[in-house]
């Protein structure tokens, strides 16, 4: 259990670090590479959740695609020496920043949360959550103790059985709008007369 | 690691996003902090599908994932984002020879 605390403190500073350094290191390049080490953190703290798909998919998309795009806009656009200048809107930025991050805390720490704990569904939900990723193992499942509506839910594939029953249709225009931007990058990057 | 914490953690990183695409000047710095709001979110998002039980749980156990496909769509339409605010930054330094968003405030050049 320490050793759960001490890396959930370790991941959660390297992210805000990392957080910070992309706001207040002038350098853009610098601050592109903080900006992934910050996505490794968030990473680490979605294995910690239990969510070991989306935190291949963080490594895979944000660090391997979104920060490598960032490092080469940096170098293509050579304004490195510039850098990281902030404008006049400062001040009343940053107040406004405190003001909803002191608001969400008090929020989170206020409300009276309905937890899987409370409900009974915690180990039921973590073994779920467990076999999201790779083919479940329906008789696994079965002998800790879910029922057999439960384990078709989950052993039917997990994550995948959402992403494409109830949530299809979001699903088909994600791919749309992927469509769509993919055009439109290139349209815009290739610029016009050309 | 409570929710609360990890909620925590996340408006952290949400906030500092926040203010660093109200207060930089540089596109790019701008679009990074974007990023890291996209970030602060899905935390948020991930954690609670991680604790708070949500009603449709008691029907369907897979409803456990909800907050992960939320996640997942918005890693996406981030993806997306990006592909085409750096299609932005380009067509703007083209035409400006700079990044500057104040410069940038004007369509035509």
């Amino acid at each position: 259990m320490w050793f759960e605390h001490i890396v959930f403190w370790v991941l959660s500073v390297v992210a805000i670090a990392g957080a910070l350094g992309v706001v207040l290191v002038r350098d853009l390049f610098r601050g592109a590479l903080l900006l992934a080490t910050a996505f490794v953190a968030v990473g680490g703290l979605f294995v910690m959740m239990n969510a070991e798909f989306l935190a291949v998919v963080q490594i895979l998309i944000y660090v391997g695609a979104i920060a490598v795009l960032f490092i080469f806009a940096v170098m293509l656009t050579r304004d490195v020496q510039q850098g990281n200048a902030p404008n006049r809107l400062q001040i009343p930025a940053a107040v406004i920043s405190a003001l909803l991050l002191a608001a969400m805390i008090a929020t989170a720490v206020s409300t009276d949360w309905t937890t899987l704990s409370g409900a009974g569904l915690e180990a039921k939900a973590q073994l779920a959550q467990t076999q999201a990723v790779g083919i479940p193992n329906a008789s696994d499942l079965t002998s800790a103790g879910l029922t057999p509506a439960e384990v078709e839910s989950v052993s039917s594939g997990g994550l995948a059985d959402l992403l494409i029953g109830n949530f299809v249709l979001p699903f088909e225009a994600v791919s749309l709008l992927l469509l769509g931007a993919a055009i439109g990058g290139l349209a815009l990057a290739r610029g016009r007369g050309r | 690691m409570t929710l609360e914490s990890l909620l925590i953690v996340a408006a952290i990183i949400f906030c500092i996003g926040l203010y660093g695409a109200l207060a930089r000047r540089n596109f790019i710095a701008v679009l990074m902090s974007i990023e890291l709001m996209f970030n602060g979110v899905n935390l948020t998002l991930v954690a609670l599908g991680r604790y708070v039980a949500p009603y449709a749980v008691q029907e369907q156990l897979s409803a456990v994932f909800t907050g992960q496909v939320f996640a997942v769509f918005i890693i996406t339409v981030a993806a997306a984002e990006i592909a085409l605010g750096l299609g932005i930054v380009f067509a703007v330094f083209r035409s400006n020879e700079s990044v500057d968003l104040t410069d940038a405030a004007t369509l035509r050049h």
